[in-house]
Order: structure tokens, then C-alpha cells, then sequence
């Protein structure tokens, strides 16, 4: 409680104490819903453990993560670009390449795009909800007996989001170059192929997932007292909200796809499947 | 003609339990009308809130099959046709009678609120903008039913931090007062250090139980929460502030009321 001196009218809160405690209305059980509340807890833990041990799979295996010259293709992995280790595949590497690091070149990089992801405010709602039960879904207890949030170590890095949405901006440029390249066939000439818009959509979508992020909207406008000041600003975030409000929608469809990317690339570099040419 | 099937918390402070009813079916109705057949007929001294029955006053807020909702706009017919309905009091507040409870917890919350604090009168008077005006209309709308502080795991949860926390209807009134252009106060440490904005984990509970459908977290709650990071933790931002020779209230000085 603070009380406040100063020539304005005086707030004293010790005029307003909070009362605690109070005996609460109806029975002490968990919940009293008898919807199938526990569905979507159910499917989220199932789906981004799946995405979590793919990812893992994918980049320690470290091969066939690129179709090269010798397939007429140019399609790296978006785990594993920018190639940016010397033990890259010939061809992988967009130039710059760091030699001491000789594990998969994907542990290199997968921090962003893995921190992005980890501090988004959706993603956040998905796993304090399906993993941490705080709570598993609305009125149904939580499952913690003492909770401080995002207010203390190590939570309190959440608020280091903006900083993962610019490195993510800088990966959704090098994936939209790799987009670029994906047009071009060595030693066939350009045209399309389903690898072509596999990646075009793979890069589509994650700018559409990074345009739509809250911190984006802050950014764009969001954070100024006065629109009518700011007519530029109150542009951008007028672009922006819209995609906002299918933040949701764009997380999960470009998490599928970003997987679903790397899978059809690991299929054409290791012969499984030709990467066919559509025109 | 069919029944429906109530099970409703009867009780006070001392103690209490469910008393079960059984009424007619009637076409059309809400929960708040056989609440109030029950009433009539069955039981005189049930005692809940209501005023104007047509979801603006705030009132009628319980929880139905554990979910927060207000018996005035829960049709019957939306609800499992067959099964007893449960209704009982808001589970994060203390119990006065049956299904009233004691809100006053919001009131206190309300009035730490620092008020706005407009620059003096220029001339003229003040002008606003259109796109300013509507910027805050939303959170306008709110008609304090407290759902979204019912349902708010953080205090209904763990009542321990109700002394630290001012809930989601508090944020947006916090966000409103941040967003408008002629407001010259600087809540964000107050808000993040001692209305607890950062014990909110955006689970959107808020969001789903607002019977006004404001976007309680997406354009309260997340708004604030990265206005406090440009005051805490960014270093280009504290950078940006530190060329311009800025500084930020801190919350005793936020929490000033303008005469």
C-alpha cells in the first residue's frame, strides 16, 4: 500500500485495502463443466510434441536436407538455411560459412526460429494451457499451488519477443531468396515445380504468422498515444490488425507447412520421390 | 410438456449445498427466467442479482455448468437439452447468499485507477480525432459483469494474489486510459509493478467469457503488456528515450489523481 504526496488530490490506498479470503459459493471441485474441456489441451500436447521431435529428428540427422545440382533442383530445408556451417553440402551454402562449426549446420539457426515460436503470445497461451495446466482450459483449476506468471525468472524472458520477431523477419527474407531459387532448375532452365510452390507457400505463410504477431502490431502502431499524429504508423497498424486477428489460424497452418517442407525436401534429396516439373 | 432439471447452489458463508428444482419447459426462456419461476413458486428465499434482463447491466452473472455467464442471455434451449443444469455463484468471489456474491474486491481495484489527466484546457477546448475517438470505444462497452475477473485463473485460482492483481476488466481501463491522446499520465511501472500485469499468462479466458466480446487480451492486455517492454525491456526503446531526454513516471507518481 503507498500513499502519495504531491500538491494534486492525494490517492491513499490504504484507504482501499483488498480484502482477502471470504468463504467462495459452490462445492470445491476442480470444475463443474461438463464439456469435453480437456479435448483441446489433448491435441495441442499432441501436435507440437509431434513438431518438437521431427524438428529434433531433422536437425541432428543432418543429410538430405538439400537437392542440388546433380537433381537439376535448388531447394534447401528451412531448417537448415541459411547453411551457414562448413560442413554444409556443396551448393547448400549461401557464401558465408563459419569453419569451426562441424556438427548440423541446423543447430546453428533453429534458436530463432524455435525462440520466435516460444515466445509468441499465442504459442504462449497453447502450452501454459496444454503443458503447464495454468490453467488446462477456462474455470477448471490450475495445477500449480502457488503461481507468480510472467513476473519473475524465468518467465520474465518472455518479453524478449520483439527481439526473436527481427531475427525472424531476417529468416523470412533468406526464405523467400530460397523461394526465388526454387525456380531455378540447374542445367534445365527456370520453370516451376511442386518443390517451387511448396516453397513459395512455406514462405508466404511464415510472413503472414510474423505480420500478424502482437509485437508487430505494437510496433507498427499499436504503441502510439495518438493515430491522428502518426498517419503513417495508423496505416501500417490498419494492415496489420486484420492479420491479427488470425495469428491463431497463420501459427499453426505455417507450423505444418514449414514441416511439411523440410519432409518434401528430405524426400526429393534422398530419391524417395521427383520433386515433377510443372511447367 | 417437458421439465427442465435445475441443480442450484443454495448457501452462505456458513456453508451450503445443492438444492435440485424441476419446472415446465417453457418456450423461449433464459436461465434467468426459471430462476425466477423457481423463486415464484418453489423457493421465495433464493436470492440473486438481477436488473435489466437484457445483458447491459452486469448483474445476473453465475456460472453455468461451470462456465461464467449471465442468466439473463443463456437461452435455455442452448443448453444440453436433458441434462440438469448446475448454476452456481461466481467461484472467484466470497459468497453473500445463493448465487449473489461480494464484488467488491472490483470496486477496490476501481478506484486505484489513476483518473485521466487531460493537459489544461487549451482555447477552444480539446480536440480529438475520429480515429482516436474509436480507438477506445470498445473498451467502452464493457458493462462490469466481473466474468472475465471470475474466470481469471490468477486470482480465482490463487486468492493470495488478489492484493497484487488488478484483472482484465482493470486492464482494459488501463489500456483505454494509456491509448487516449489527451491523457498525460505514464501508468505502465504501475501497472506492471503493482497492478500485476505481468502475473497475466494470455490464456484468454477473459476474452471468452465476455459477453460484450471486447478482445480483452489482443487489444487490452497485450498492448500493455508491450508498452510495459518498451519501458522495461527494450534497449533500443531506453536508447530512443535517453537521446530524447524522456523519463517515465514511476507508479507513485502515476497514481497521482488530477484534481
Amino acid at each position: 500500500m503507498t500513499t502519495v504526496e504531491n500538491s494534486a488530490t492525494r490517492v491513499d490506498n490504504s484507504h482501499t485495502p483488498v480484502v482477502l479470503g471470504g468463504t467462495r459459493g459452490g462445492p470445491d471441485k476442480p470444475t463443474l463443466r461438463k464439456d469435453r474441456w480437456w479435448l483441446a489441451p489433448v491435441i495441442t500436447v499432441t501436435i507440437l510434441s509431434s513438431f518438437v521431435a521431427y524438428a529434433t529428428w531433422s536437425a541432428f540427422v543432418n543429410k538430405n536436407y538439400y537437392a542440388g545440382a546433380s537433381l537439376n533442383r535448388d531447394l534447401i530445408s528451412p531448417f537448415y538455411s541459411p547453411c551457414l556451417a562448413a560442413s554444409c553440402v556443396p551448393g547448400a551454402s549461401h557464401g558465408f560459412q563459419i569453419s569451426w562449426w562441424t556438427i548440423s549446420p541446423a543447430l546453428l539457426i533453429l534458436i530463432f526460429p524455435l525462440g520466435f515460436r516460444l515466445t509468441c503470445y499465442y504459442y504462449r497461451r497453447a502450452y501454459y494451457r496444454s503443458f503447464w495446466w495454468a490453467p488446462p482450459s477456462c474455470s477448471v483449476s490450475d495445477a500449480h499451488k502457488s503461481y507468480t506468471g510472467e513476473s519473475k525468472f524465468p518467465l520474465i524472458f518472455q518479453n524478449v519477443h520483439r527481439y526473436f520477431f527481427y531475427f525472424g523477419l531476417i529468416f523470412n527474407v533468406l526464405l523467400t531468396y530460397d523461394a526465388i531459387l526454387a525456380f531455378n532448375q540447374p542445367g534445365i532452365g527456370v520453370g516451376v515445380t511442386v518443390g517451387t510452390l511448396v516453397f513459395c507457400l512455406n514462405a508466404t505463410l511464415l510472413w503472414l504468422y510474423s505480420l500478424s504477431c502482437h509485437a508487430c502490431r505494437h510496433l507498427c502502431g499499436g504503441q502510439v498515444k495518438s493515430f491522428s499524429d502518426h498517419p503513417i504508423r495508423y496505416r501500417f497498424w490498419k494492415f496489420v490488425t486484420p492479420l491479427n486477428s488470425k495469428h491463431m489460424q497463420f501459427a499453426w497452418v505455417s507450423l505444418f507447412v514449414v514441416a511439411l517442407t523440410d519432409a518434401y525436401v528430405r524426400l526429393v534429396a534422398s530419391g524417395t520421390i521427383t520433386d515433377y516439373r510443372l511447367f | 410438456m417437458s421439465d427442465v432439471h435445475m441443480r442450484i447452489w443454495r448457501g452462505d458463508a456458513t456453508g451450503g449445498a445443492f438444492e435440485e428444482y424441476t419446472m415446465p419447459d417453457v418456450e423461449g426462456e433464459v436461465v434467468l427466467d426459471v430462476i425466477h419461476r423457481i423463486q415464484a413458486t418453489e423457493a421465495p428465499d433464493l436470492a440473486c442479482r438481477w436488473n435489466c434482463k437484457a445483458g447491459k447491466c452486469g448483474s445476473c452473472s453465475a456460472e453455468i455448468n461451470g462456465k461464467p455467464r449471465l442468466m439473463c442471455m443463456t437461452r435455455m434451449s442452448t443448453l444440453p437439452e436433458g441434462e440438469t443444469i448446475t448454476v452456481t455463484p461466481m467461484r472467484a468471489f466470497p459468497i453473500i447468499k445463493d448465487l449473489v456474491t461480494d464484488v467488491s474486491f472490483n470496486y477496490e481495484q476501481a478506484r486505484k485507477v489513476p483518473a485521466f489527466n487531460p493537459p489544461p484546457r487549451p482555447e477552444g477546448g480539446y480536440r480529438m480525432m475520429q480515429e482516436d475517438v474509436e480507438r477506445g470505444q470498445e473498451f467502452r462497452k464493457c458493462i462490469e459483469c466481473f466474468m472475465c475477473q471470475d474466470v481469471c485463473h490468477v486470482i480465482r485460482d490463487h486468492e493470495e494474489n488478489k492484493a497484487s492483481y488488478a484483472g482484465p476488466r482493470f486492464f482494459i481501463r488501463y489500456a483505454e486510459l494509456e491509448m487516449h491522446p489527451l491523457d498525460t499520465n505514464d501508468r505502465r511501472e504501475l501497472v506492471q509493478e503493482e497492478m500485476g500485469l505481468g502475473k497475466c499468462n494470455i490464456t484468454k479466458c477473459c476474452t471468452e467469457v465476455c459477453p460484450e466480446h471486447i478482445k480483452i487480451t489482443d487489444n487490452a492486455i497485450i498492448p500493455l503488456k508491450e508498452r510495459v517492454v518498451d519501458a522495461n525491456y527494450d534497449p533500443v526503446a531506453w536508447l530512443g528515450r535517453k537521446i530524447r531526454r524522456r523519463t517515465k513516471r514511476t507508479p507513485a507518481e502515476a497514481a497521482v489523481q488530477p484534481e
